[in-house]
């Protein structure tokens, strides 16, 4: 193999892919390993960040011997990572001190919820633009920290260093003990509940607030910049790009104007949308955070939703109920009839995630009649996907006054066309797939390449991007009217399920602490008002 | 053997054969299964023989004991789930689209011809709309031949070869030449018989135990797949065999 590559490392939540792509940005090798699971209690989701080290130690011949090339063949080397999961480490051995918490982890809901009852979701709204939730690692290093005292003593002295998954890369890539350099990204730093989201720097206040010492965080840099040389089998590879993965994917689909969005349809389901340069205003729904920052360049903005169960409820329609032998055959019963038979399915397992927020919400299926057959049940599970994904982006119309033109999708859902059909009749704008599926591992090798100059610049990129199918909207509007407030009453039936606990009963572990007086619970009206319809009188707010 | 009535003696005691073998909870010895029965050794041989033999019946290797086999928890499965296809071809397809810079169409056979199951667009960003579900001419196009020639219980298309170009066969002797050729090289070829100036190779797809279960193929303009007035590209026929390989053996293993 003659010229030059870029790699890519994809460290998600099941495992960790490396990638080599071409300058046309098309696939040259994937090499992919699982890591273990680890749930020690309900509630409870923990990796070990040194066996995903020894993996990404694997995974780089692997990548580099199916491509036929080495080391000094990779211009640069990205990193996109899942975000929100907490790594503590000792900076002498190397060695990381207690498991790494992932973002599924609901352990931290005490410290959450005692920092909503001090009355301080107000100041952390304002100043990170996050509500307080057990999403973020701040309260996971909190957690980390509390459970024990020494390490808070030693991280004051710089002895303990803290990172998500990219920072632990990246210190490792670039040495470990023998001088690894210690950064994040903004993207992954906006995720952490302690970074001032205008200025995007660690906060003081948010560091009190989480009794977490400064000294011990890592520095925060663009996502495209070289933050250090790699050793051992990369060894002067620069390292050169850092996104958290819905950003990588954000970016690897080449949303780079304002208005562009993608939606990455997995277990759940991740939509960001391009806001440009503005910080945009905390909204009720939606989260604001970094689409990226490149170098120098002023950051660019995004809102993100995210839903809860859309693949995941495929799954229990094959595991829980057996209507199904696998995923994609949900697509075979669906299409067994014509529509959903006045059947809908909300699917709030553990409560509602954007832009509903209420906790106590539990699945429904309304509009059962002794017409519905299986196959209506699977229908009315893919056009929840869609419905939930229709009112992401009404609630960002709402809150922000963007309108998509189009919705870039991925993720194993789009091999789903049924779905992917209704997502575009449900939205009312066309969908496309574009042909790298890989679009994390894409969007963290285009940010390395970028800053070594191996593509010139962002329009390079947005021409390498190919549509692998296009879904246009067919439905007629008056069904879309139809269907879409029957959802919402179907909504209305799942809200408020769960009666609310007296305020002095201990919180549960599973229990999700999205507390009861934050704005975005207490100011959504019922379901078919909050939301950015022709008759809502101020959509811009 | 045939009783009055048209029963075949033999079939009834195969069928209480796995009668028996279904309802005993743990794999049985010929002589446990033959008392059942009240038949002589020997008999009840034949009979779990010819079951063994055709996948309806399992044999231990080491206890020599018998019990259910998966072939008849395959009878139920009629085919390949077409989703199931288009999800494990996901990823190969995009990857060989991105290679030839052609279309990648994915089918399986029905009565009247070869089923589009799974279309990626050729990536030049010039319009085009998904052709899912289309069902293409057995004669007249590759993925049609490929799988008339190859997939099971798919009987030659009867009896008007329909003219869609100039190219079409539509002579019974020369299309029957055609699909000799076809079913020695192994995949199939179609220049500009179905649609003018469109050229395609489509290559055999294999589900489990090697069943033929539907074809991939690419497409575009005819200069881009063949040589000039000459065979298919040498890369675009390689590029399309061994996504066909990595497809099948995604495929060979249920999900
Ligand atoms: N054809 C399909 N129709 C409906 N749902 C599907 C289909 N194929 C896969 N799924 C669902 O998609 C999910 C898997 O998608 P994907 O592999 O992108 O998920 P993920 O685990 O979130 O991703 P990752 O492991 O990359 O982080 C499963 O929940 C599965 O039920």
């Amino acid at each position: 193999m003659n010229g030059t590559v870029v790699a890519a490392i994809d460290q998600g939540t099941t495992s960790t892919r490396l990638m080599l792509f071409d300058r046309q940005g098309r696939t040259l090798s994937l090499a992919q390993r699982e890591h273990q699971q680890h749930f020690p209690q309900p509630g409870w989701v923990q990796h070990d960040a040194d066996e995903i080290w020894r993996h990404v130690g694997r995974l780089v011949p692997e990548a580099l011997e199916q491509a036929g090339v080495d080391a000094r063949q990779v211009a640069a080397l990205g990193i996109a990572n899942q975000r929100e999961t907490t790594v503590v480490w000792d900076r002498t051995t190397g060695r990381s001190l207690g498991p790494a918490i992932t973002w599924q982890d609901t352990r931290t809901s005490a410290i959450v919820d005692g920092l909503v009852a001090r009355g301080e979701a107000g100041r952390i709204v304002e100043t990170t633009g996050l509500h307080p939730h057990t999403y973020f690692a701040g309260p996971r290093l909190r957690w980390l920290l509390d459970q024990r005292p020494e390490l808070r003593e030693r991280a004051a002295r710089g002895e303990v260093l803290f990172g998500t998954m990219e920072t632990w890369l990246i210190w490792n890539l670039t040495g470990g003990v023998d001088g690894g350099v210690h950064v994040t990204d903004v993207t992954n730093a906006s995720r952490t509940m302690m970074m001032d989201l205008t200025t995007l720097t660690w906060d003081d206040t948010m560091l009190d607030l989480l009794d977490v010492p400064r000294a011990m965080l890592p520095e925060i840099r663009s996502n495209a910049e070289v933050y250090g040389t790699a050793v051992g089998r990369l060894a002067g590879v620069p390292i050169a790009g850092a996104l958290g993965d819905q950003q990588a994917a954000l970016f690897g689909q080449t949303c780079f104007s304002p208005g562009d969005a993608k939606c990455t349809y997995g277990t759940g389901a991740f939509l960001l949308v391009n806001t440009g340069s503005e910080r945009p205003r905390p909204g009720r729904t939606v989260l604001p955070t970094i689409a990226y920052a490149l170098g120098d360049d002023a950051p660019v903005y995004a809102v993100e939703g995210s839903i809860a169960m859309t693949g995941s409820l495929v799954q229990w329609l094959r595991d829980s109920l057996e209507l199904i032998e696998t995923a994609p055959q949900v697509e075979t019963l669906a299409r067994s009839v014509d529509d959903n038979g006045g059947c809908y399915i909300v699917p709030a397992f553990s409560g509602l995630f954007a832009p509903r927020w209420d906790p106590g919400a539990r699945g429904t299926i309304v509009g059962l009649t002794s017409y519905i057959r299986k196959g209506h049940i699977a229908r009315a599970a893919l056009e929840a996907t869609a419905w939930q994904t229709w009112e992401v982006v009404e609630a960002i119309r709402h809150d922000l006054g963007l309108t998509l033109e189009t919705l870039r999708v991925d993720g194993g859902m789009t091999s789903n066309h049924l779905l992917m059909q209704y997502v575009a009749d449900a939205l009312d704008v066309p969908v496309e797939r574009p042909l790298v599926s890989e679009t994390v591992c894409l969007g963290a090798a285009y940010a390395a390449g970028l800053t070594v100059g191996y593509w010139a610049d962002l329009n390079t990129l947005s021409h390498h991007r190919h549509r692998a199918a296009v879904w246009r909207p067919q439905m007629d509007p008056a069904v879309r009217a139809h269907e879409s407030s029957q959802w919402n009453r179907a909504v209305e039936h799942a809200l408020g399920w769960v009666p609310q606990r007296p305020p002095a009963a201990a919180p549960r572990a599973e229990r999700p602490t999205r507390p009861p007086e934050s704005p975005s619970v207490a100011a959504l009206p019922p379901a078919t008002s909050s939301l950015g319809t022709e008759s809502d009188p101020d959509p811009g707010r | 053997m045939v009783e009055v009535g048209g029963h075949i003696q033999s079939v009834e005691r195969a069928a209480a054969v796995l009668r028996i073998l279904g309802s005993a909870g743990k794999p049985l010895r010929l002589a446990e299964i033959a008392s059942a029965l009240g038949l002589a050794k020997a008999t009840t041989f034949g009979i779990i023989r010819t079951l063994r033999d055709v996948g309806f019946v399992h044999q231990d290797r080491e206890t020599s004991d018998y019990s259910l086999g998966d072939g008849l928890r395959d009878l139920g499965r009629a085919s390949l789930d077409p989703h199931d296809l288009r999800s494990h071809a996901m990823n190969w397809s995009d990857a060989l689209a991105s290679r030839t810079r052609l279309e990648v169409l994915v089918a399986m056979p029905q009565l009247d011809g070869a089923r589009i199951v799974h279309h990626v667009f050729r990536p030049d960003d010039s319009a085009q709309v998904l052709r899912v579900d289309e069902v293409l001419p057995f004669h007249a196009t590759a993925l049609g031949k490929v799988v008339l020639a190859f997939a099971a219980g798919i009987a030659s298309p009867t009896p008007g070869l329909e003219r869609y170009t100039q190219r079409t066969f539509t002579r019974r002797t020369s299309f029957d030449a055609e699909m000799r050729g076809v079913a020695e090289r192994g995949w199939a070829t179609e220049q500009a018989e179905f649609v003018p100036g469109v050229g395609a190779v489509a290559v055999p797809l294999r589900g489990f135990g090697g069943l033929g279960v539907g074809a991939v193929a690419v497409s575009g303009p005819l200069e881009r797949v063949f040589r000039h007035a000459g065979p298919a590209m040498d890369d675009v026929v390689s590029a399309t065999l061994e996504t066909a390989v990595a497809i099948s053996r995604s495929l060979g293993v249920r999900p």
